[in-house]
């Protein structure tokens, strides 16, 4: 049986946009692809993932304890759902990560994290050393292969698919000893990092919490999903969930500008799918230099009230 | 509670790993070799908690070669109690190292697990999660908030979305993220008085783990070089050239 499974993430509500990327990930295999959804009433989001070009069916898998995607309820069920599949994949983001290796392990299957391409079947490339190094893996042919797909590598499947929906319900008992409590959202109306056309971040250079407006500013009016270093994150500029690099987000903009930001490798593995890197910073021998695109030295205090007015 | 922290010894985080001329792996000879830098904080963590009573014994494990053994003395000067070495010169992956870590968990009767969310390695971020399951027990991951109370565990994890809390029950393994704490420094006197600290040595055969499957590692490469660009001297020519570029309209 060659057959891919590909677990949506959403928020009961949305469909996250990394499960379109994820799909193209996926559909690179070269099976027909469904895709399941975890959730209490999957309804809305099944509509949503039916309607992604290449889905062949969209599996509803509803219960009270999906409400909330706990790796210790949704490893078992994806673990029964595998069954009938040759592949399973879910999206290398916070959620994927969680509970992908937890299903692996369940069903013995040695993981390819953060896959950036599909050879064959059974070979991918990936990541490794803060993206440093690339490797090649084969996953054993024995066994269903298990992976997340790393989202920057990938563009979104379009809409415009019509994928037949079901219902899908498993006979599965559940633990009881994972519990849910509360999930702080920091609100944005911002564009979504992940999927943003363009970002602006800032670092440590911004220098606190207030200077912080600044990058803000600039990114409205550039329409730029707004990201930081994780120097910035631990000093309390910004929320976490706005970290870009090896462990924050994996960005993927056409035009990536930074601010005050060193260029360690850590956060510099976490923008170079990006297509222009612009970096600002006052030290002309900062490492961020030695991938930017274009480069400018100098305060950025000074240059980004330049920037906004020559921008018009 | 006796706590498991779990440490890998890996390339130091400040280096740029390197391929070796023949595609086979990274360049070792010669580099610095540290503790990864989550299993540090996971095993701060640890610390932390004994030192607020609520914990009476740290165990510090590596599988790994025989020069693992340095970076177990780092975590026994910083405050694990004793340690345990599982020698193998094979680069065990997660479900291997899962497998071998819940043997060792089994036999010291350990009620946590606190371990690293990822190794900067293979950058898999896989071990905790297939513990914790094959273990048949609850998992904490990405973890920057831990506190317990009657039996329970509460975890504030940092996830895409932001903040999520999760209350799971012991035992269980947690995963560290880095702004769980920042670990301490060692100081002179705990290095000394850690030499007298047990580390017990055995070797990957003779605890009768069975190895799972696993991915053939083939060739590794230099990712594609991004042709670092130039500078510019101006605003003006900043935006001149984002519009050349189509970036910008
Ligand atoms: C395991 C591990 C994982 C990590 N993961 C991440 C990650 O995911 N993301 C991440 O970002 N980091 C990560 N880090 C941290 C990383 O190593 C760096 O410490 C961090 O990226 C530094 O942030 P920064 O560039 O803002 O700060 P700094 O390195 O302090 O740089 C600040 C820069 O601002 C410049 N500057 C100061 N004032 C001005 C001004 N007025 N105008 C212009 N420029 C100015 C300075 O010249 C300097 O270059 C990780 C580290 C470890 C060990």
């Amino acid at each position: 049986m060659s057959r891919t499974l590909l677990i949506a993430e959403h928020d009961g509500k949305q469909l996250n946009p990394s499960t379109a990327k994820a799909l193209t990930g996926a559909l690179a295999v070269g099976h027909p692809v469904d895709i399941a959804v975890f959730a209490a009433d999957a309804g809305p989001v099944a509509e949503q993932a039916a309607s992604l070009e290449g889905a062949d069916k969209v599996l509803k898998v509803e219960r009270a304890e999906n409400e909330h995607p706990l790796a210790a309820t949704l490893a078992p069920q994806i673990e029964a759902l595998a069954a009938d599949y040759s592949h399973v994949f879910m999206p290398s983001t916070t959620f994927g990560k969680d509970v992908m290796p937890r299903a692996a392990a369940l069903l013995g299957s040695p993981q390819v994290s953060d896959i950036m391409e599909v050879l064959d079947a059974h070979s991918f490339k990936r990541p490794i050393y803060a993206n440093n190094v690339i490797v090649t893996v084969k996953a054993p042919s024995d066994t269903v292969v298990t992976g997340t797909i790393r989202t920057a590598s990938f563009k979104d499947a379009p809409a415009g698919g019509q994928a037949e929906i079901t219902d899908k319900s498993l006979d599965v008992e559940l633990p009881g000893h994972s519990r849910f409590v509360e999930l702080e959202v920091h609100k944005s109306d911002r564009p979504d990092l992940q999927s943003a056309q363009r970002v602006v971040s800032g670092g440590r250079g911004v220098g606190n919490k207030e200077n912080f407006e600044i990058i803000y500013r600039i990114a409205d009016k550039l329409g730029a999903g707004v990201g930081a270093s994780r120097a910035a994150v631990d000093a309390g500029f910004v929320p976490n969930d706005m970290q870009v690099g090896q462990t924050g987000k994996i960005v993927a903009p056409e035009l990536y500008m930074c601010f005050g930001i060193s260029g360690a490798i850590q956060h510099v593995t976490g923008i170079k799918d990006a297509g222009t890197i612009v970096a600002v910073n006052k030290d002309p021998d900062a490492p961020i230099f030695e991938i930017a695109d274009i480069g400018l030295v100098g305060d950025l205090f000074e240059i980004i009230p330049e920037l906004e007015e020559k921008l018009g | 509670m006796k706590i498991l922290v779990p440490i890998k010894r890996t390339i130091d985080y400040n280096i740029k790993a390197k391929v070796t001329r023949d595609g086979s792996g990274v360049v070792t000879d010669g580099v610095k070799m540290s503790i990864n830098p989550f299993d540090e904080i996971a095993l701060e963590e640890a610390i932390r908690i004994k030192e607020r009573g609520e914990a009476e014994e740290i165990i510090a494990v590596s599988i790994g070669v025989s020069g693992a053994q340095q970076q177990l003395r780092t975590a026994l000067a910083m405050g694990a109690d004793r340690a345990i070495l599982v020698e193998t010169e094979e680069a065990t992956q997660p479900l291997h190292a899962a497998r071998i870590l819940l043997k060792i968990r089994e036999e010291e009767g350990t009620d946590l697990v606190l371990m690293g969310k990822q190794a900067i390695d293979d950058d898999a971020n896989q071990t905790g999660q297939m513990l914790a399951a094959l273990w048949g027990r609850p998992q904490a991951t990405f973890t920057s908030k831990l506190t317990f109370e009657d039996g329970w565990l509460k975890a504030t994890r940092e996830v895409d979305a932001g903040l999520e809390t999760i209350a799971v029950e012991l035992p269980a393994v947690v995963t560290t993220d880095l702004r769980l704490n920042e670990p301490r420094f060692v100081k002179m006197p705990d290095i000394m008085k850690a030499k007298r600290k047990p580390l017990d040595q055995r070797k990957l055969e003779e605890l009768g783990v069975e190895a799972p499957a696993k991915l053939e590692v083939g060739t590794h490469e230099p990712p594609p070089e991004r042709k670092g660009g130039h500078k510019v001297e101006s605003v003006d020519e900043l935006v001149a050239e984002l519009k050349e570029r189509g970036v910008l309209s």
